[in-house]
């Protein structure tokens, strides 16, 4: 492989990894001024700096950072189909952040030893994920473990949200990861945590027959565009706007 | 894979290999207070990570952000451009680095007072594995119980968290069980 090949493979895992973060911060902006207590607003709000932030290191290894995010068209952002599903009830939410943060920890960690053009920043970014991760985890306790209405909830979710868990697992080239150790190391991770919160591990897919790792070729789910035109539409209205 | 040289200095052969001048402008970076934490200034913080000179009247200033997405980095580096500019220099660049990464453990003991002082229980400075530190939230059972946290404003370590996140990205808010004030508790990060 030449080092141009290379050079191509790694900006366009930064191209992944950084539309990941950038959705689901998106997503996550989405529960300001709607989060069911003041505490929890600023805790997802905490949550998406944070992927903002990551997002934004990334993306910068592969272009601008305003037009990557705000002139692509959905079919240009190769984000996993997790982390652009809505929002949904707020266990919904916290599964997603679940599914997310364990997958993003586990592959940060592998990163930050691999010395790699990603392992400054996945050596800053896997501490603040920790608290991430922590953050879905205690809530899926409180609400697996919770009242037989929290519990319903968090099992739909869980439910819901499985089968956009495989696509996580697919390898991204440019990345030297084990990937089915990844695998492995998440499924343990996770359903301890969905045992633990007395939640019934899907038996499901974990990819739908038609949709397997279509994010990661820049083919979304339908609620992707709408989420797409209204991250975008300020900066498009406005082109070259500041204030 | 593609792999990039990586130096990592310590504070103390970057500071052996300044220069006077680089010293003094340090010092002057160095006293801009933090935007989101007035009481304290960027040394004090430890943010700080290096001023070269590239040349007369030519500086570049290395800078940590305390968490990836932390927007007070902006600021900062307006703020250092601003002081220098002032003090004759007039080519300033604020660079931001990631590695080696900013900890909780780079905040100087002045800084930990003057946090305490400001109302925000430091960090907390033990060798612990790194990640984030299990507290119980309310009725959960599951976290196993740890160092606590001792409340700025009376001392006592009968504190509760309220939330794992707070005001800023790098704090927690907590709330005193024996004077009832809630506090913010700049979070360990190492």
């Amino acid at each position: 492989m030449t080092q141009t090949d290379r050079q191509t493979q790694t900006t366009a895992a930064a191209l992944a990894l950084g539309d990941d973060a950038l959705v689901l911060s998106h997503r996550l902006g989405e529960w300001i001024g709607h989060a069911p207590v003041l505490e929890e607003e600023v805790a997802l709000a905490n949550i998406a700096l944070d992927l903002l932030g990551q997002a934004r290191v990334l993306l910068s290894l592969v272009g601008d950072e305003d037009e990557l995010a705000y002139l692509r068209e959905e079919r240009s952002f190769r984000n996993l189909h997790l982390v652009e599903q809505p929002n949904g009830d707020f266990a919904h939410t916290i599964a997603r952040q679940l599914c997310f943060s364990a997958y993003q920890h586990l592959l940060y960690e592998r990163l930050a030893h691999a010395d790699t053009v990603f392992t400054p920043l996945a050596t800053k970014a896997v501490k603040e994920i920790a608290y991430h991760l922590d953050h879905a985890r205690q809530w899926t306790l409180r609400l697996g473990d919770g009242t037989d209405e929290s519990h319903t909830r968090m099992q739909n979710a869980v439910d819901a949200l499985w089968r956009f868990t495989g696509e996580m697992f697919q390898p991204l080239p440019g990345l030297t990861i084990d990937w089915q150790d990844l695998r492995d190391s998440w499924t343990k991770t996770v359903t301890g945590v969905l045992g633990e919160a007395t939640l019934t591990v899907p038996t499901g897919p974990q990819t739908g027959a038609w949709s397997a790792g279509a994010g990661r070729q820049g083919l979304h789910t339908e609620p992707f565009g709408r989420m797409l035109a209204e991250m975008q539409h300020l900066h498009r209205s406005h082109p070259g706007a500041s204030w | 894979m593609v792999t990039t040289d990586r130096t990592t200095r310590t504070t103390a052969e970057a500071q052996s290999a300044q220069t006077p001048l680089e010293a003094e402008l340090r010092r002057l970076a160095g006293s801009v207070p933090d935007p989101e934490l007035p009481a304290l200034n960027l040394t004090e913080l430890g943010v700080l990570r290096a001023v070269h000179t590239l040349g007369p009247g030519r500086v570049e200033v290395e800078l940590s952000p305390t968490y990836t997405g932390c927007p007070a980095i902006e600021t900062m580096a307006a703020d250092i451009e601003q002081i220098l500019h002032e003090h004759g220099v007039p080519d300033v660049t604020v660079r931001p680095v990631l590695d080696p990464a900013w900890t909780t453990d780079d905040i100087t003991p002045e800084g930990r007072r003057k946090l305490r002082e400001f109302g925000i229980a430091p960090p907390r400075t033990t060798h612990e594995p790194t990640g984030p530190v299990p507290v119980t939230l309310g009725p959960t059972r599951h976290a196993p119980q740890l160092p606590p946290v001792a409340c700025p404003h009376c001392g006592s370590t009968e504190t509760e968290l309220l939330s794992r996140f707070s005001s800023t990205a790098c704090k927690a808010l907590r709330r005193c069980l024996s004077c009832r004030e809630p506090f913010d508790h700049f979070k360990e990060l190492r």
